[in-house]
């Protein structure tokens, strides 16, 4: 008798499948993530019942929870425009920067006491210095094959460096009382916020722009382009697209999305620009992004999920006094069994028993004759 | 040259984490996988090298746990890119994530905590070489082993049958496995070795650097040494070059910083990275003109065994 293992490559994947693996890979996810705080000394139990009673358990958590999917809803979609085409920016945390500080700047400099207006000027000044940001790695790719991933990710600390200058320099708030912050933004320059919550009206723009580009890539002719450039960039160039322009063009708009993801934050919710202001949204927003596997209304659903987590991350360091980076383990954890997931939708494992011992040749006897 | 002798020593000193992220990744990508957790295992061997200094008093034992800690995570990173087929840039940003939040639980207890660490052992003779005496032979022994490493590894990818193997499955595994080579096998072993001397590095920043355990130590390091596998072409002694290139710019702007100039340490803090974009571009340029090429053909490429080309 033997055991034999057969690997072999699934022609399709069932629907059933294709939810089923997702979620099984959550769930052992999280199962292993209990282990692992198990190890550290903490109780999973508490530590994941805080997390959903924080964030679920009552409406104040409910709209926090939303509160944080807004900017990871927006990131996501940006990192997912470029990821579709195989351009790997995980520089969105940078270009929330950029967005956030080109907002600050439409604060300090081009004020209009008009709501509109003012929304208006800073939508128009995060979107060019995010997408300026984005738009640098993608012509330094698509000219020059400069890898993106680094290019991307070196401009995140630089645009991480630029903030603090600002903020501990020319733009900190004399009345801040040292605090590396700007002063408070004028009321004309705030977003409106609901319901007396912190929900601010950057939802609108969460909820619209997968819907938006849902449709664009499935419907329009360019997100055909995009979407045959990443699956096949040489039949894409016979075809006459110009992968240069179009590089260049994804990423100066998924830096725009991510800046006006920082835009929103910034004037829905925290009302002045600060050291540190966004907690990895452009991080977490890859792990979005792929767990939804690039699909823009799917995006949605997971950044509310990836929301539970953040706000429940925000809880476990106040109480249980975890770092807040430790809620980095779990999104790795969920990356990993996500990935060792996507094999289980590619190939069928089939173990069967065998009378005899296999006497077929292996492959490098049979060149040896 | 007497000015240039204090910057370059703190060069070579602050170039060594890097040098050894940087060798680590070469050592995996010629094997044919690319392992972007570099950030991550760096974090995670700097904290196992501290913590198991700390506790034990010996820091070469810290050393030798960091490389275990790495030869892990290279495991895990071998098993997904490997055996599962997974997406090697995605599961190298898990691992950098994974890496961080790990660091920054298990070291919460340690924040504030300093060990003696490594001590700085003069060569005879060779420490009294005028120039280059000081700047090379006046350091600790980790730095010392780094020497060894980069010239062991010049001779291992060119000179030795394993070395060629290495190197023949990251460049054309089909044909390493006509040859009888297992491609599995060695991209295992050389993705786990190579995370391991990653990890090294890691330690080398809180056992002799720092001498202290903090969050985000490497600071980016783990990327900057990614960035300088391609400025190297996969050369060892050019990524030493580089690595203490980037040594020297950082420690530059610290004594800048120290010396009290007028420009902001925000902006100096830019440099390293600024000059990170400069250096790809600079090698991506010339590489477009044919010039220079190194990298293994089947870098990042999963490679199955069954399929007919």
């Amino acid at each position: 008798m033997k055991l034999s293992v057969k690997i072999e490559p699934r022609l399709e994947t069932s629907r059933k499948l294709g939810i089923a693996i997702p979620v099984f890979s959550l769930a052992s996810a999280l199962l292993s993530g209990a282990v692992f705080l198990f190890f550290m000394g903490v109780s999973p139990l508490q530590a994941y019942s805080t997390i959903l009673r924080s964030s679920l358990g009552d409406a104040y958590g409910l709209s926090e929870t939303i509160v944080k999917a807004i900017p990871l809803a927006m990131a996501a979609i940006a990192v997912m425009l470029s990821f579709t085409m195989l351009i790997w920016n995980i520089g969105a945390e940078g270009q929330i920067f950029m967005g956030a500080m080109a907002t600050a700047a439409a604060v300090r400099y081009l004020f209009v006491d008009n709501h509109a207006v003012m929304f208006l000027i800073m939508f128009t000044a995060a979107g060019i210095a995010g997408g300026v940001w984005g738009a640098v790695a993608g012509y330094l790719r698509a000219r020059w094959s400069v890898n993106e991933i680094i290019t991307t990710l070196m401009l995140n600390y630089v645009a991480m460096n630029l903030l603090n200058y600002f903020v501990y320099g020319p733009w900190r708030d004399p009345a801040s009382l040292g605090f590396p912050m700007t002063a408070p933004f004028p009321d004309a320059a705030r977003l409106p916020s609901f319901w007396n919550t912190r929900i601010h009206a950057g939802l609108f723009l969460a909820l619209l722009l997968p819907l938006v580009f849902w449709i664009v890539l499935r419907f329009t002719r360019w997100g055909y382009e995009i979407r045959v450039m990443g699956e096949n960039p040489k039949a894409a160039g016979f075809a006459g697209m110009s992968y240069l322009k179009n590089v260049v063009l994804v990423m100066f708009l998924s830096g725009a999305i991510a800046g006006i993801a920082g835009m929103c934050e910034l004037s829905g919710l925290q009302g002045r620009l600060q050291h540190g202001f966004s907690g990895g949204y452009g991080y977490t927003a890859i792990i979005v992004a792929w767990l939804a596997r690039l699909h823009p209304i799917a995006i949605l659903l997971v950044s509310f999920l990836m929301g539970i987590l953040l706000v429940g991350g925000e809880t476990l360091q106040i109480v249980m006094r975890l770092p807040l980076s430790s809620m980095l383990v779990l999104q790795g954890l969920i990356l990993f069994f996500v990935l060792g997931g996507e094999f289980f939708r590619k190939f069928r494992i089939r173990i069967f028993f065998r009378g005899v011992p296999n006497p077929q040749p292996t492959i490098s006897e049979k060149e040896g004759n | 040259m007497e000015i240039l002798i204090p910057i370059l020593t703190a060069a070579v000193r602050s170039g060594t984490p890097i040098l050894y992220a940087t060798l680590g990744e070469i050592v995996t990508e010629k094997g044919g996988i690319l392992n972007l957790g570099l950030e991550g295992i760096m974090l995670l061997g700097a904290y196992a090298g501290f913590a198991v200094s700390y506790s034990t008093g010996n820091p070469w034992l810290g050393i030798a746990a960091a490389f275990l800690v790495g030869t892990i995570l290279g495991l895990i990173h071998a098993f997904i890119c490997v055996s599962l087929k997974g997406n090697q840039v995605v599961s190298g940003l898990a691992m950098t994530m994974f890496g961080t939040g790990a660091s920054s639980l298990l070291g919460r207890n340690f924040i504030g905590f300093t060990i003696p660490g490594l001590n700085r052992i003069p060569v005879p003779f060779l420490s009294e070489i005028p120039f280059i005496g000081p700047v090379l032979f006046n350091h600790d022994a980790l730095i010392y082993c780094s020497y060894g490493l980069v010239l062991f590894l010049c001779w291992f990818f060119t000179s030795t049958r394993s070395g060629l193997y290495l190197r023949a499955t990251g460049d054309n595994p089909r044909a390493a496995d006509a040859m009888g080579i297992s491609v599995a096998k060695t991209r295992y072993f050389y993705t786990m070795v190579g995370a391991g001397i990653v990890a090294v590095g890691g330690a080398y920043m809180s056992v002799a650097y720092t001498k202290m355990w903090a969050e985000h130590m490497t600071a980016g390091r783990g990327w900057i040494a990614v960035a300088l596998v391609i400025f190297a072409i996969w050369n060892p002694a050019r990524a030493a070059l580089g690595a203490y290139l980037f040594g020297g710019v950082e420690a530059f702007q610290l004594r800048l910083q120290a010396a009290g100039t007028t420009i902001p340490a925000p902006i100096l803090m830019m440099l390293p990275y600024l000059m990170t974009i400069g250096v790809l571009l600079f090698i991506s340029i010339k590489k477009g003109k044919g010039i220079l090429f190194g990298a293994p053909a089947s870098l990042g490429l999963p490679f199955y065994r069954e399929e007919r080309d």
